[in-house]
Parts: structure tokens; C-alpha cells; sequence
């Protein structure tokens, strides 16, 4: 297990580069999410207040 | 040849309810194959001969850089039929496509400056390869900086069309600069003459991951156009059916 966690001496490499995309995979689901729920509250405050856009 | 299907994607409230049904559809295998891909690659795959396991750093830079080349792909078309045949849901798409894009192609290259660190002896050289992917960063960055230096919407939209058009020159620039040129960067290895320059234990990982981040790319970029497409329609009859049931419950 160490070994392989080593990666013969490219841990320091091969790890963050992992480590980053796994990020940015997870960065965009939660901006995709997050615009989505801020678009539909602010339609939905807009028809409620009766504010045409 | 009926182009009537073509059309109704060009429809708001067709447009957000079909995405909203594909997305699980391109996220569930999105999931599976960028997990067996990274398994197959950073766990299963033997050592490169040459580089030993720095190498593994090739199953996330190649296909981010494909999915950033890709991503301006469509990013470019998208906006190209918007601004001809003035589809706004195009340009909803567009928009939704930069900041993914840009998210791809900066991981593309910092993993290739991690690699190129312990390889090359330097995290970077100004080289055809990596000069031409640091300029289709910039083309996305400008892309969303001139879209949000604009307020009225339809002007962004053509403005930024027309931007990521001119940028796409830059797209086969940066496939066939490793060719064209002489680069420290090495040249393809899957799709060449003669088959892949890997055996199968690593390039079978590696198309797994490619898919697998392409299917993410949609889903991903499918949820944002849905909300880009929403906030521009936000005052639209369409809206008001879709919303109004949770709005008194």
C-alpha cells in the first residue's frame, strides 16, 4: 500500500494532479446545482412579485 | 429531410424539460466510467518503461485537454448557430459550455505542468504545445469576461459569438502544433498510424476516462444552459406553468 501511495517517487506529482481534477469535477456539479436553484428562486420571486422581467 | 426536430430544441420549455431528462442519463455513466477508467489507470495499469508511475498523470491530463479542445468545439458551434439563425437557447448552451471548458483546460495545464516538472525538468516552456492551450484558456476567460461586461443579453450574445468564433482557428492550431512543430511535447499516442503507442492495459483506462469526462461535460454543461435558459425566460408563460405549483403549496 505504501508503495503504491509512493508512486516511485512521484507521489508529490501524480497525487495533486489527481487531486485537482477530482476537485474540479466536484466544483462543477455544485456550481451547475447551485445556478440551477438560483434560477428557479428567482423566477419564482419575480412571478410572486408580479415584477414583469 | 424534416428539420422540425432541430426547431423545437430552439423552444425554451422544450429545450429544459428534454435536458432535465438526459441529465441523469449522461451523469450515472459519467460516474461509472471516469471510477472503472481512474481505477484502471492510477491502480491497474503497469508503470510507463520510461516515466514509471509519473505517467498515470496522463489519465487525467488527456482527457482534460480533450475535454477542454471539445468543450470550445462546441462552445463555438453553439454560438455560431445562435448568432445565424438567432436560437437563443444556442447561446444559452454557449455560455454554459466557457466556464467548464475553462475549467478544463486550467487542470490540463497544471497536471502538465506536474508532469512536466519531474520529466522535462521544468513546470513550463514556452512551447507551440502549451503556448497554444494557455490561448484557448484565455479565449474562454475572455469569452465570460465580455459576456459579463455586457448587460443587454442579446448584445452579449453576439458580441461573444462572435469571439468564440475567431477563437476556434486556435482549436486545430492546437492539435496539430505537436506536428507542425517541433515540440518538447510529445506527439498522439492513441489515434496514430499504426494503432496505440500503449498496450491495452493503459489505453483502454485512458478511452474510459475520455468518455467518461465527456459524459460529464454534458451533464454538467446541460444543468447550467437549463438555468441560463430560466433566468433569461424568467418572466415567460412557460415559467410561470412550471413554477407555479410549488409556488402555493
Amino acid at each position: 500500500m505504501s508503495d503504491f501511495l509512493a508512486m516511485s517517487g512521484y507521489a508529490a506529482y501524480v497525487w495533486p494532479s489527481i487531486g485537482l481534477t477530482l476537485a474540479l469535477l466536484w466544483l462543477n456539479i455544485v456550481q451547475a446545482r447551485n445556478a440551477l436553484e438560483r434560477a428557479k428562486s428567482e423566477a419564482r420571486r419575480r412571478l410572486s412579485g408580479g415584477d414583469d422581467a | 429531410m424534416s428539420w422540425a426536430w432541430f426547431h423545437r430544441f430552439g423552444s425554451p420549455p422544450y429545450f429544459y424539460a428534454v435536458a432535465g431528462r438526459l441529465v441523469p442519463w449522461l451523469a450515472w455513466p459519467a460516474g461509472l466510467l471516469i471510477l472503472a477508467g481512474l481505477y484502471g489507470g492510477v491502480v491497474m495499469a503497469p508503470p510507463d518503461y520510461q516515466q514509471s508511475d509519473a505517467a498515470r498523470i496522463m489519465y487525467v491530463h488527456v482527457p482534460a485537454a480533450y475535454v477542454g479542445m471539445m468543450s470550445y468545439s462546441v462552445m463555438a458551434l453553439a454560438a455560431a448557430i445562435g448568432l445565424v439563425w438567432r436560437i437563443k437557447v444556442c447561446h444559452a448552451v454557449a455560455a454554459a459550455t466557457a466556464p467548464i471548458g475553462a475549467g478544463f483546460t486550467a487542470v490540463c495545464l497544471v497536471t502538465g505542468m506536474l508532469w512536466g516538472q519531474p520529466m522535462w525538468g521544468t513546470y513550463w516552456a514556452w512551447d507551440p504545445r502549451l503556448v497554444s492551450m494557455l490561448v484557448l484558456l484565455f479565449f474562454f476567460l475572455g469569452y465570460v469576461g465580455l459576456r459579463g461586461a455586457i448587460d443587454d443579453i442579446s448584445r452579449a450574445d453576439r458580441s461573444s459569438a462572435v469571439l468564440a468564433i475567431v477563437g476556434f482557428v486556435n482549436v486545430p492550431i492546437i492539435h496539430f502544433s505537436v506536428t507542425w512543430w517541433n515540440s518538447i511535447h510529445q506527439g498522439p499516442s492513441i489515434i496514430r498510424k499504426g494503432g496505440p503507442a500503449m498496450p491495452a492495459s493503459m489505453w483502454v483506462p485512458l478511452v474510459l476516462v475520455i468518455f467518461g469526462f465527456t459524459f460529464y461535460f454534458y451533464a454538467v454543461m446541460l444543468v447550467r444552459a437549463r438555468a441560463e435558459v430560466l433566468r433569461r425566460d424568467r418572466g415567460g408563460s412557460w415559467v410561470r406553468e412550471l413554477l407555479a405549483p410549488e409556488e402555493n403549496p
